[in-house]
């Protein structure tokens, strides 16, 4: 047996788990950002005024890496607006203002399934990214130039972020779709091995997954210990199949994809129905949240309708985050919309909204001990202090996945894995400059 | 309403500085129980003479450089503890003092302070005040005998017939510094560290070895080399030490292993009879290429 990649053992928190997504009444109005994947901004092809059902789509692809948006709500375009993101970035906007009736769209039909390439025009169809928090437009991941390459699928059910519990809702209460579009990926693109993966801390998902399973050629089900991040693209792939990830190359490269269990439950929801993704199971918790609980929520409803739909809050938030709070991003105030990839908010007291100051680096090594890619985060800090590009290259920052356990177990309180991002930018910056030199004096 | 923005990640673990600090003096303290039985409450009085001098000495530099104190984080204490353990219970307390002011101010402060200092504290301050007050320093009592020799020192004059049996060694019945003799306690700190994982096994574990297996190669009464001297006081708690050794495991098992050899060589062919001090100082001296040559293979990373 290999060595098992280091993580940190955070708190679990899955106070939700057990809770069962309620589906929130329709708000009175939705702000679907174009930009809720990475790649291309989608382009709307409504205008103001238009009518529009649940469904329909509201704007196309914007190219190849990109994905297309449906309405989340029936009703009419209110306007084209502009959205200030949780990333800084103006977004461009669909505004929808909701008749409160959610009636679908007519013109929603099972896609009509023969070909491979009918099948990855389905998930492109389906508004598919990944729903595990990255975004990446699932199509795009799906199109590899010979489908052979693919050795193994794993089906990421890790969810190894504390608190949140919509994957594990997924499992337990979308199986049906859930398997439906495994069966899909093994006819369609001859996968071999489908592999679920998921944390020994969900036993009624592993149950339940290795009873529906039963049966089924060339699917296994795989309990992982809990550990962050266990549900990490290159983590995953290796604690599966043992497959490494090589630098600057893709897991296709280690002979897997990997997709998280939601995105999966949508390839299937949408071959089964035709219904897109319009609505999002988000987990609602964190300190400062009264009534901490699972909830469906079309796309582009704000915060602060979803915090009040769960009792409001019990003191007054100090920070609140898209995402859990190892990778989570921090939004600046609550009319920011739930996207594709939310998969939970968390609302922190003010308590909890604020970390310890950083001392001075013991040189304890635990960085080093729990970075799962074995990067040294101690002496990145250092070279980047004194500006050495050459040693950060030396010291491959850039392969940093940012999960931020160097941050996390850092009894100095040291902004480990912030430096680490920091880094990466510089050194891309600076490689990118002494390639262009490199050019000019080869000209 | 007012929302704190930052980079994630947004939890952190309870570990501190203090924290950890905090586990090696509990670690440190059932020795502090057995010095004071073997050798008298002055035992205690040497050790809080010297966690308090430490103490000082760190806030009062910092007080006149106008920097942030930061005696809180229990690291001066832990240094002082060191120190105290290293003396002969029979130390004139200035002297006492004196070192500590060897070990804070110009190895720890000077250098920057915590985390910074490429030599041990303790250790050095020991090496200093050793050859300052060498009758001192090796003035021996233990019991009724006022100037007993150590285990080692028999060792070296060849007297083995006068060497204590080996259930002393373990309970500490024998003259040595303070903290030093009793092994069980000792072992006992090391298992607590261990399981709190404020050090890992691979430094003691290769220094004590190192030194058994050289000295049993060459006839040198290894049991007696491993359980006598400071090999344990030093391997579990200063070969340990974060800043001024490496933090990979495969440098730390080059450094246990660096100090393993040449305690072996000092006690064997030098002209003292103990070399566990030497030999770590020597060491951190080393730790920066040891550390380079032992950097971390990333995971998936491809050579450029």
């Amino acid at each position: 047996m290999y060595r098992k990649l280091h993580g940190v053992r955070v708190p679990h928190r899955k106070n939700t788990a057990e809770l069962a997504a309620v589906r929130l009444p329709p708000p009175a109005c939705v702000v679907i950002p174009m930009s809720m994947h990475i790649g291309a901004p989608a382009r709307p092809v409504v205008a103001p005024g238009d009518e529009v059902k649940v469904g329909q789509l509201i704007a196309e692809a914007g190219g190849f890496v990109s994905s297309p948006i449906h309405a989340s709500v029936s009703g009419k375009v209110k306007k084209l607006g502009e959205l200030l993101g949780s990333n800084g970035r103006s977004i461009p906007t669909v505004v929808l203002e909701s008749d409160g009736l959610m009636t679908p769209w007519e013109g929603l039909a099972p896609p009509k399934l023969d070909t491979a390439q009918d099948f990855l025009d389905a998930v492109r169809a389906s508004g598919a990214v990944g729903l595990g928090g990255a975004g990446f437009p699932t199509a795009v991941k799906l199109a590899v130039k010979d489908p052979a390459q693919i050795r193994a699928v794993i089906v990421n059910g890790a969810e190894c972020e504390p608190y949140i519990t919509s994957d594990t809702r997924t499992m337990l209460d979308r199986t049906d779709d859930l398997l439906e579009g495994a069966r899909l990926l093994q006819k369609f693109l001859r996968v071999p091995r489908l592999i679920f993966a998921v944390e020994n801390n969900k036993p009624r998902c592993l149950a339940q997954l290795r009873a529906r399973t039963k049966g089924e050629t060339g699917m296994e089900v795989r309990a992982l210990p809990s550990s962050y991040p266990q549900g990490a693209e290159k983590v995953l792939i290796y604690h599966t199949t043992g497959g490494v990830v090589p630098e600057g190359k893709l897991p296709i490269d280690a002979g897997a994809v990997v997709l998280n269990c939601t995105t999966l439950a949508l390839i299937g929801q949408f071959c089964r129905t035709g219904m897109p993704l319009v609505e999002k199971c988000v987990t609602v918790d964190g300190s400062a949240v009264k009534e901490p609980k699972n909830v469906l929520v079309p796309i582009g409803e704000s915060m602060q309708d979803v915090f009040e739909a769960c009792g409001g809050f019990s003191t007054k938030p100090g920070k609140v985050l898209y995402g859990g709070p190892m990778m989570g991003i921090a939004v600046p105030d609550l009319s920011q919309p739930i996207l594709k990839n939310t998969n939970a908010i968390l609302a922190l007291s003010p308590k909890d909204a604020v970390l310890p100051e950083p001392t001075a680096c013991l040189k304890c090594g635990r960085c080093i001990a729990h970075c799962p890619l074995r990067l040294m985060p101690a002496e990145i800090e250092t070279a980047y202090t004194l500006g050495r590009m050459d040693l950060l290259e030396e010291l491959k920052v850039n392969l940093c996945m940012e999960c931020g356990c160097c941050s996390y177990g850092c009894p100095a309180h040291r902004p480990l894995v912030q430096t680490n991002k920091l880094a990466k930018a510089q050194l891309a910056a600076w490689q990118k400059l002494r390639k262009e030199q490199a050019e000019k004096e080869g000209a | 309403m007012k929302l704190a923005v930052a980079c994630s990640p947004h939890i952190h673990d309870s570990a501190s500085t203090a924290s950890i600090m905090r586990d090696v003096l509990i670690a440190l303290s059932p020795t502090l129980v057995a010095a004071c039985v073997l050798f008298g409450l002055k035992a205690l009085l040497v050790t809080a003479v010297c966690v308090l001098s430490c103490v000082l000495f760190e806030w009062g530099y910092e007080k006149l450089n106008k920097m942030p104190v930061t005696v809180g984080d229990l690291s001066a204490a832990v240094t002082g503890v060191l120190l105290a353990f290293n003396l002969p219970v029979s130390i004139p307390l200035w002297q006492a003092v004196f070192g500590c002011l060897v070990a804070i101010v110009a190895v720890k402060m000077l250098f920057g302070g915590l985390g910074k200092n490429f030599a041990n504290p303790a250790i050095t301050a020991r090496i200093v005040m050793l050859l300052a007050f060498a009758g001192s320093m090796t003035h021996w009592t233990y019991g009724d005998a006022v100037s007993g020799a150590t285990p080692l020192a028999i060792v070296k004059a060849g007297d083995l017939a006068s060497l204590p049996p080996v259930s002393h060694l373990l309970l500490g019945t024998h003259a040595g510094c303070l903290g030093e003799t009793c092994i069980l306690t000792l072992l006992l700190g090391f298992a607590y560290l261990l399981v709190r994982r404020v050090i890992s096994w691979h430094t003691p574990v290769v220094f004590m070895a190192t030194v058994f297996l050289f000295t049993l190669a060459l006839g040198e009464q290894p049991v007696y080399q491993l359980l006598s001297g400071s090999l344990v006081l030093g391997s579990v708690f200063m070969a340990t030490d974060y800043s001024t050794t490496p933090s990979t495991d495969w440098g730390r098992v080059i450094f246990g292993f660096g100090c393993g050899l040449l305690t072996v060589l000092i006690r064997v062919w030098g002209s003292y009879s103990e070399g566990v001090s030497f030999a770590i100082l020597f060491m951190n001296i080393l730790t920066p290429y040891i550390s380079r040559w032992t950097r971390t293979k990333p995971f998936g990373g491809v050579k450029a």
